[in-house]
């Protein structure tokens, strides 16, 4: 098939952007979406243009580094990563628009890649559960009920791409943010920093510029792991019963 | 029995030097070396720490772990990572499981068996005593991991699950569905996070290592450039510690990330670390075939998939009936039928190359014939679907997203690919390498694993390195430090600098025509024909001219756009590739001189009349620690001697 494609380019952080059309031929429909764009910036270098910098890594849906908006979808029109997105998707002579995620929190670098450093600084304020190596107890001694550990297994399968933020016409982090809050707070070994954790996270969630939810349910749609709106449920209820205790 | 290679061929290509004499593994019985070095290990003093520094390259299993561990017990430590943030690291896409000596089944495993089946799926090519250690520290591993609040998956009454891996018979293998690396991974960052927080940690993301800077004959720190801004910066510390991941890019496609690369290692070797055992590669048999030549990379589907699933071929060649309709009669289960004993399950080399036999024969399935059927109808039909669902759904999720067919009506189409490489930096018991003061970590160093790695052993070697073995090891070097200060202008740092900005500049000078995949996929041709699942002395010699004439092609006519000064991914790919070129030459180089085949490495003039693989232990039962040189290397051997586990040929018939 052959397609279209315009894109979001811009040199770096302190450049304009606009978007620049290109043309693909001979794109093959089992070729993933960043396959595509692969074979595109052969092109381009051959003809000494710039090619379009975009992240990824594992190109599995696993590592969360690629992620674009695509048509103005965030990772496009399937519920998946980027670089799990087949050119299947596509009919032949479609024109798609590519854009970096847009969000306050997330500056663009260059072209398609955007800085989201204030994710792991979101983790940083209390994403963990302190356990010095070598002290902890047989892991056994530690049983967890099936549902509980399968649940919190679910809300730990957050990539950290940001698709949620980028879907949220807010701009909000909260889906990323409650994720963590119900994986730890799913388990016995995180019910000690339960209250200190949430109130942390959500204080460096908002300092860092991401917008409050709004309970749009953007996100979720947009998540390509599944990480369900009921997460941000138990922050709010978290974030409640700690500020009651007076842990703010 | 056929071996009929001409002997020391390979010698054209290297000069022999002194062997390895001491790997300052302790002597004594074998349960107690890991505590007497320990005990006899250099502790440094709480308030001192501070006073210590430790550059740690690499935020995966390895590298993330050791960051935190350091960090917390207070040394001052600078970690470094060439993705946006250190969750990213390739470690994230392990699926299958860690192993770990629990005997929570109540099956016979133990330490010792731990130990035993990791000496012989190596096929003895592994050291007794760090194995032996790995399968020590196994226990903690799982013990830490949960204490971080990984959700491993778990039984009804709440305690941990385990499944079986291939080329055990005991089912020790923890997992979180198929997400394994990445739950592990994500322990790992948040202790790395919690100490950056804490400040006891830098963290530097979108900075790839480009030099290693030696001083008076010390690791003493780097060279890296800033991935945004194209600023080359100097690092300096009491100690080096590498944990950048395998080096299986050099196929071009693998199940690596797209950013795996060997430049941090292949710098240190030219700085004068050994490189060990660089011919050693593991090719998993279950990974998502090549679909078409825009192909980037290759998707790994599980190992544990063999747990429940056939793999078979028609036993016609040529066939071109859809699966479905070939009769059962018509189909062979040919592990099953090879090798009784273990069948799906046998060790992941001995799987691959059935698979290519079968291939070769006529009887692959899919595009180009290079596939064969892995089917869950049988599991399906026994187990339920909700229960192969729960299992393998998201394994299966992502075949029908990639291949666009669905798995649980059509089997599986499943074809090798490079995976891991158990090859890697030389180091010591105390993952020093041959450098003062540069330790080697995960799958960056060679240990462990011997010729071939079990699965679900990397994870474990990787937390085993970072959580305890480093922290202990590396504590004894500090303990003499700190080291004299040295700032940016002494001539080490200086020269290490602008042999890296010159580097730069020829590349984005050269200005030829063709672009630097061009040469990696080239390159990735000339190593998996030659240098892949199959070697043979023949195909190496060719590959190792091929190679020389590729390097001299890619050195005058390769293109590169743009300018160092900005985010600049070309730029960034042509200096791994570089150095993948000149890794390949070694390789096969490595590969050409061990005139056996053992684990992965499979050297077609040394089999059985069956077409196992046969061993030369009386000629080969060494490590192959290689100096660099600019004309050519220098072989160093470490003889290995095994006192516990008896020498023998495997078998898994
Ligand atoms: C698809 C897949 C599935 C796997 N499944 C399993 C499994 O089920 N069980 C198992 O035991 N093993 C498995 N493995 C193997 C295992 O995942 C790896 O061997 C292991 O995770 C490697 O960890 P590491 O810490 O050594 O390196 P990595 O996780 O690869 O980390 C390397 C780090 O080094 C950094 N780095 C690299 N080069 C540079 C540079 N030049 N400058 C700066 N930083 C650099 C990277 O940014 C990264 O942070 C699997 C591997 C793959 C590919
Ligand atoms: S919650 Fe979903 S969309 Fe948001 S970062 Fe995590 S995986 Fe990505
Ligand atoms: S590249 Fe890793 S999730 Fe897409």
């Amino acid at each position: 098939m052959n397609i279209t494609v315009r894109v979001w380019r811009q040199k770096n952080a302190e450049s304009k952007g606009k978007m620049v059309t290109y043309g693909v031929e001979n794109v093959s429909e089992d070729m993933s979406f960043l396959e595509m764009l692969d074979v595109l910036n052969e092109q381009l270098t051959l003809t000494d243009d710039d090619p379009i910098a975009f992240d990824h890594d594992c190109r599995e849906g696993i590592c969360g580094a690629c992620g674009v908006v695509i048509n103005g979808q965030a990772h496009g029109p399937q519920v998946t990563t980027t670089c799990q997105l087949h050119m299947r998707s596509f009919e032949d002579g479609a024109v798609i628009d590519i854009e970096p995620w847009r969000a306050g929190a997330f500056p663009v670098i260059k072209d398609l890649v955007v800085d989201r450093g204030a994710f792991d600084r979101i983790i940083q304020a209390g994403g963990f559960i302190s356990a010095p190596t070598g002290s902890a107890v047989e892991a056994n001694n530690i049983p967890v009920p099936k549902d509980n550990a399968d649940h919190a297994f679910e809300s730990a399968a957050c990539i950290g791409c940001g698709a949620c933020v980028a879907a949220c016409p807010n701009g909000s982090g909260m889906l990323f943010t409650a994720a963590k809050i119900t994986h730890l707070g799913l388990l016995p070994q995180g019910q000690p920093e339960r209250d200190s954790r949430v109130v942390g996270m959500v204080e460096q969630h908002d300092h860092e510029g991401f917008g409050g939810c709004t309970n749009i349910g953007e996100c979720t749609a947009a998540c390509p792991k599944g990480i369900p709106l009921d997460t941000i449920s138990r922050l709010n209820r978290d974030l409640l019963g700690a500020l009651a205790k007076g842990k703010a | 029995m056929t071996t009929t290679t001409s002997p020391n061929v390979s010698e054209q290509f290297h000069a022999i030097g002194p062997d390895i004499a001491d790997t300052k593994a302790p002597a004594g019985p074998i349960e107690k070396r890991w505590d007497d070095r320990k005990f006899n290990a250099k502790l440094v003093n709480p308030a001192n720490r501070r006073k210590l520094s430790v550059i740690v390259v690499g935020t995966g299993l390895a590298g993330g772990a050791a960051a935190a561990t350091l960090g917390e017990a207070g040394y001052q430590v600078k970690s470094f990572c060439y993705q946006d943030s250190p969750r990213r690291a390739h470690s994230i896409a392990a699926q299958g499981g860690i192993n770990a000596a629990k005997n929570y089944r109540n099956d016979g495993d133990s330490i010792y068996r731990l130990f035993d089946d990791t000496v012989k799926g190596g096929d003895f090519r592994a050291r007794e005593s760090n194995v032996y250690r790995l399968a020590q520290v196994s226990v903690n591993i799982i013990d830490q991991c949960v204490a971080q609040g990984v959700p491993f998956a778990r039984e009804y009454g709440g305690l941990l699950d385990n499944r079986s891996f291939g080329g055990v018979q005991v089912s020790r293998t923890f997992y979180a569905r198929g997400q394994t690396g990445q739950q592990l991974l994500i322990g790992a960052y948040q202790a790395l996070e919690r100490q950056i927080g804490a400040g006891t940690v830098e963290m530097n993301t979108r900075h790839e290592m480009l030099e290693l800077i030696m001083v008076d004959n010390r690791a003493r720190g780097i060279v890296v450039r800033d991935m945004v801004t194209g600023e080359i910066e100097t690092h300096t510390a009491d100690a080096v510690v590498l944990a950048t991941g395998g080096y299986g890019n050099v196929f071009f496609l693998s199940t690596n990330a797209m950013g795996s690369n060997t430049t941090a290692t292949w710098r240190a070797h030219k700085k004068g670390a050994y490189f060990a055992n660089p011919c050693y590669t593991q090719i998993h048999p279950t990974c998502i075939p090549v679909s078409g030549d825009y192909q980037s990379k290759l998707t790994l589907m599980s190992e544990s998939l063999r747990n429940d699933g056939r793999i078979w071929v028609p036993k016609k060649a040529g066939d071109e009936r859809a699966a479905a309709d070939i009769p059962e009669d018509e189909r062979d289960y040919y592990l099953e039928r090879i090798y009784p004993a273990f069948g799906n399950l046998v060790p992941r080399d001995i799987a691959s190359r059935a698979a290519k036999y079968q291939c070769d024969d006529g009887k692959g399935v899919g595009p180009g014939g290079l596939g064969v059927y892995l089917d869950f109808a049988e599991a399906i039909e026994r187990l339920g679907l909700p229960a192969v669902k729960a299992k393998y759904g998201n394994l299966f999720d992502m075949y029908a997203q990639i291949t666009g067919e669905n798995p649980y009506e059509t089997p599986m189409r499943i074809y090798p690919a490079v995976h891991y490489t158990m090859g890697g930096l030389w180091v010591d018991y105390d993952l020093q390498s041959n450098l003062t003061g540069l330790f080697v970590a995960g799958e960056a160093n060679f240990s462990e694993h011997g010729a071939n790695r079990l699965g679900a052993s990397a994870l474990m070697q990787g937390l085993a390195d970072g959580y305890f073995v480093l922290p202990n090891t590396l504590a004894n070097y500090l303990a003499d430090g700190p080291y004299e200060k040295i700032d940016d202008s002494h001539e080490a740092v200086v020269e290490a600098r602008r042999a890296v900005e010159e580097r730069i500049a020829t590349f984005l000078s050269i200005n030829g025509t063709r672009t630097v995949d061009s040469f990696h996929k080239e390159l990735g041709h000339i190593m998996w024909e030659y240098c892949g699942m199959e070697r043979t002395e023949e195909g190496l010699i060719k590959a190792i001219g091929l190679i020389r004439d590729l390097k001299q092609a890619f050195w005058s006519d390769v293109k590169v756009t743009g300018v160092n000064e900005e985010l600049n991914q070309t730029l960034e790919r042509a200096g791994r590739v570089a150095d993948f070129i000149e890794l390949g030459e070694l390789m096969c180089i490595d590969a050409l001189n061990r005139r056996e085949s053992c684990g992965g490495h499979f050297r077609a003039e040394s089999q059985t009349e069956d077409g196992e693989a046969l061993r030369h232990d009386d000629e080969f039962a060494y490590v192959s620690a290689w100096e660099f040189g600019e004309e050519r290397p220098t072989l160093h051997k470490e003889p290995l001697e095994y006192e516990y586990v008896e020498m023998k040929s495997r078998s898994y018939k």
